[in-house]
């Protein structure tokens, strides 16, 4: 219940930052932060608590930005609707993923080369099919208001991020203290012991990679009305899968801050380097690699592990001067 | 259907493409059959090494064919190196961080490489770039040809390496009983880093193998990566008959497909053979049930 709380109130606070914030372009870097801890809770909801490494979460990604952008080009349904499509659809080839993989059994390693594999089929099909407009793109032609989903201020996309963030953090909050959460746990500290306790990992695996999929696709359909372009590198390219899978990592997978904590930091991390080097062409992405490296090599349980290693030190070094 | 006398051209091209890419993936297979790890980093290592030769031959006029004797064992001490100093150290048990430490180690000599070598695709102008030999009423250019033999003699070396040498017995009792090969003194850091050195060292034969007809930018080694992951769980991980067959394979389906649904979708079946072979059979065509 305490962390309930503490949810509440981050959530609280990040709800009134555009009364604060008046700066547009500081709106815009509070929001791929915020988008950023987003994709990372979609990917910590089956790689931190279900301990299955996906590579290939632009597979979710994209198929809901192009939900909601096709939709509404070649089709003119209203982006609300594109909204619940593109979730939906990102859960459906969550589900045929999940299906054909965790069916045979396939893990670890196996199983993050064949979302990779995935999110590339699906690369090249949206690159080869003619209504997403293929490799020129697909452009939604600008609509400012509400019910279009496009927000005449940066705040109106902030709030709708926030409530679709907020829920993904709400499931992480839900797993952490739910039966459903235990099994999935469970089957990531070692499946067969999970399978020995009656535990079905065959299902248990289904419904995280669907919440999973959920998640990523709706920050899909948000990233299409933000910027309004997208291309089969956009949407399916490796950039979104490796954020993904980054911000988790270094915020601490399995946690619930861990995707914000680690979004924050990478986030605070660019931007500073933008601000000293300039805007070099790769830079940032050799940026993440590097911290990638570092996490894994120096602290594997993200900077939420270290804060906890830490703290722990210290009540250690306190309790140690008490007895002395 | 198109006649033989276009099909055969593209099986023969295919074979030539399928030998580089069967050498790419003999890495692959070797790291993977001796440390059970799998390289993300492979395609970006590729890459360097493309580079490697590249800058080689522009600046010092060092012929592709030359740089055999360069650039791989350059690239073998980079493998050393990364698997001593990086690699070997981020497992803390589990294999999925040893996978993604080669995917961070990808991303940063990928943008690494953007930033230094900018994005421009390059080719090296060498006097038998054109030249044309005739095999079965096919013309095929003559670096190509290199390539084909180059790449089944380079496969032939490391099978010596592998059953002849001291190194190749320790290696193979490290990835067959880690522990029993610790017992009787085998340094297993040391030949672990050896074997890495030598999938890489793979990379920089394939790497001057493949210039002359071939292309380098900073994106270079997406194409290989997954095709190498796909023809080693095709073969079985860490067989190299298995690696050497399936690299063949890919070649022509490539060929072929490409001739007959054109260039993307004949990519796409690629991909496709990949998630069908891990789904239904992890271990491969050759290999063995688990």
């Amino acid at each position: 219940m305490r962390q309930l709380a503490l949810l509440g109130l981050v959530f609280a606070a990040l709800f009134t930052v555009p009364f604060v914030v008046e700066s547009e372009s500081w709106r815009t870097t509070l929001i791929m932060t915020l988008y950023a801890a987003l994709l990372g809770q979609a990917w910590n909801i089956l790689g931190g608590y279900g301990g299955q490494f996906s590579f290939g979460h632009a597979a979710f990604f994209g198929t809901g930005a192009y939900t909601v952008a096709v939709l509404q080009v070649q089709f003119g349904i209203n982006p609300w609707l594109g909204l619940v499509a593109g979730g939906a659809l990102a859960v459906g080839v969550a589900a045929f993923i999940g299906f054909t993989t965790f069916r045979y059994g396939l893990r670890g390693s196996y199983f993050a080369l064949v979302t990779l594999a995935f999110a590339e089929v699906l690369r090249i099909l949206s690159n080869t099919v003619p209504f997403t407009g293929a490799g020129v793109g697909i452009l939604i032609p600008l609509d400012p208001g509400a019910a279009s989903l496009q927000f005449t201020s940066k705040a109106g996309f902030y709030w709708l991020l926030w409530a679709i963030t907020l829920a993904a953090f709400l499931t992480a909050w839900w797993i952490g203290h739910s039966r459903f959460g235990a099994r999935l746990m469970a089957v990531r500290d070692n499946e067969d012991a999970a399978r020995a306790l009656g535990v079905d990992p065959f299902r248990v695996k289904m419904r995280a990679i669907m919440l999973s999929g959920l998640f990523s696709g709706l920050a899909g359909v948000f990233y299409a009305q933000f910027f309004l372009y997208l291309d089969p590198g956009i949407a399916y390219g490796p950039a979104v899968s490796v954020e993904s899978l980054l911000v988790p990592i270094v915020g601490g997978m399995g946690t619930l801050f861990g995707p914000l904590l680690g979004a924050v930091a990478l986030h605070a991390v660019s931007e500073v380097t933008r601000e000293v080097i300039g805007d070099l062409p790769g830079i940032s992405l050799v940026i993440y690699g590097t911290i990638l490296v570092i996490m894994v090599l120096f602290a594997p349980r993200g900077l939420s592990g270290l804060v906890s290693r830490l703290t722990a030190r210290m009540r250690r070094t306190a309790e140690g001067d008490r007895h002395a | 259907m198109p006649d033989m006398a276009i099909i055969v051209p593209s099986v023969l091209n295919g074979l030539t493409t399928g030998a580089l890419y069967a050498l790419v993936a003999l890495g692959l297979t070797l790291i993977y059959g001796v440390l059970h790890i799998i390289n993300f980093a492979h395609g970006a290592l590729l890459m360097l090494g493309l580079y490697a030769v590249y800058y080689l031959n522009v600046q010092f006029g060092i012929d592709p064919y030359v740089a055999l004797l360069i650039v791989p064992p350059g690239m073998f001490a980079l493998g050393y190196a990364l698997q001593r100093g990086i690699i070997g150290r981020a497992s803390h048990g589990r294999d999925e961080n040893i996978l993604l430490v080669t995917l961070g180690l990808a991303i940063v000599i990928e943008n690494l490489s953007l930033f230094l070598f900018k994005s421009d695709t390059r080719i090296i102008d060498v006097p038998y770039s054109f030249e044309v030999v005739e095999i079965l009423g096919a013309f095929l250019p003559l670096p190509k040809v290199v390539a084909f033999a180059g790449a089944l003699i380079t496969a032939a070396l490391l099978w010596l390496i592998m059953s002849k040498t001291d190194l190749g017995r320790a290696i193979r009792a490290l990835a067959k009983e880690r522990k029993g090969a610790k017992l009787v003194g085998i340094d297993v850091e040391h030949v672990f880093a050896m074997s890495f050195g030598l999938g890489i060292a793979c990379l920089g034969v394939a790497a001057c193998l493949l210039l002359p007809s071939y292309y380098v930018n900073p994106q270079v080694g997406h194409g290989f990566v997954l095709i190498a992951f796909t023809i080693v769980v095709l073969g079985g991980m860490g067989s190299f008959v298995g690696a050497l067959l399936g690299g063949l394979i890919i070649g022509v389906v490539e060929a072929l497909g490409g001739l007959f649904f054109g260039e993307s979708l004949g990519q796409l079946g690629i991909f496709l053979i990949f998630i069908l072979v891990l789904v239904f059979r992890p271990t491969g065509l050759l290999g063995h049930k688990v």
